[in-house]
């Protein structure tokens, strides 16, 4: 035990908070993969320098408070507006780092037009998605990413897939556009997976500073007060259920 | 022994209680107290500090960063 006070100095730290994430407590339940994916966002704005020359757009949804979040410039669209509203922040001052930040009610539901487009013109912006298959901020409703059979607030007896149609992989369907550059899918609910969300993140941030076109990092997440389920049972249940139909991995990526 | 030795602080109040860090650690370190912090929640503490190779994957996965991760040579610590 004596050992410990002796390790605890500054010059043997090897993880602590980064500087681009403000002190305020998320608003976020325990558990959710949002504040991970806010924490390796800014992880990735300080180790590339762009903290003064990065805009980001909140969404409508858990994450609509983003802005407190991370210490760099905002703007907040109306629901599923983000990607409309980062092509404008984009084409005005094209030297800035844009990214949009979408849960899946806004990206893959009532932003798919949005979503759709601006992939297609292929607008240099990064879109970073996080799919837990539910509406998590308004109650656990089904969302067009809940899975088939999974329960949800408005699908209690689980969806189904005969009146309610299969979920959308929406990732594939923006992998197909010529205008995005790279489109991949990966989670946070291991040290390993975190790993590689971030070399995702860089990347995406990368492909902009080389004008490549859209830039799609999906994050597939837990939720664990709509899911109702701990945070760590949330996370094994991700694993057997959501893995399987949102499988992980790169889905387009041009060099 | 040259492994490495660890140790990590975490900030009580800023902890939710979620658990992810404990399911994460290589050498099960981490576990939740009996106590509650001032939100109610069972933070986390070093259950086990000897056992820490400061491998710094509890604070990379804590959704709410509240995991400062220290790591000393073994011969430094004697």
């Amino acid at each position: 035990m004596s050992d410990i006070n002796t390790i605890i100095k500054p010059e043997n730290i090897v993880y602590k908070r980064t500087d681009v994430l403000s002190d305020n407590d998320l608003s976020y339940c325990p558990g959710c993969g949002h504040g991970t994916v806010h924490k390796l966002i800014a992880e990735v704005i300080e180790e590339m320098g762009i903290q003064d020359t990065t805009i980001g757009i909140a969404p409508v949804g858990c994450s609509v408070l983003a802005y407190n979040y991370l210490e760099i410039d905002w703007q907040q669209a109306a629901h599923g507006r983000a990607p409309a509203l980062a092509t404008a922040v984009k084409r005005l001052m094209p030297e800035k780092n844009v990214f949009s930040y979408q849960g899946d009610g806004d990206l893959a539901a009532i932003g798919t037009a949005e979503t759709i487009h601006a992939c297609n013109r292929g607008e240099n912006i990064v879109m970073i998605f996080i799919n837990n298959g539910i509406y998590g901020m308004t109650g656990g409703q089904m969302a067009p990413t809940t899975l088939p059979g999974m329960a949800a607030s408005t699908c209690p007896h689980g969806r189904d897939v005969s009146h309610d149609g299969e979920p959308i992989k929406i990732s594939e369907i923006l992998a197909q556009l010529p205008g995005t550059c790279y489109v991949t899918r990966q989670s946070v609910h291991t040290a390993g997976n975190v790993r590689k969300t971030k070399k995702a993140l860089r990347k995406a941030f990368e492909n902009q500073a080389a004008n490549k076109g859209t830039s799609l990092v999906e994050v597939v997440s837990n939720c664990n007060s709509g899911w109702k389920m701990t945070p760590i049972k949330s996370n094994e249940w991700m694993e057997e259920n959501m893995f399987p139909y949102y499988p992980l991995g790169d889905i387009k990526n041009e060099e | 022994m040259a492994k490495a030795k660890g140790a990590i602080v975490v900030d009580t109040v800023k902890c939710k209680g979620c658990g992810v860090c404990t399911t994460v650690c290589p050498t099960k370190v981490i576990e939740l107290a009996t106590e509650v912090n001032g939100k109610g929640y069972h933070y986390a503490y070093m259950a086990n500090p000897d056992a820490c190779i400061g491998c710094s994957n509890c604070g990379i996965i804590c959704p709410d960063t509240c995991i400062t991760v220290y790591r000393a040579k073994a011969g430094a610590t004697a």
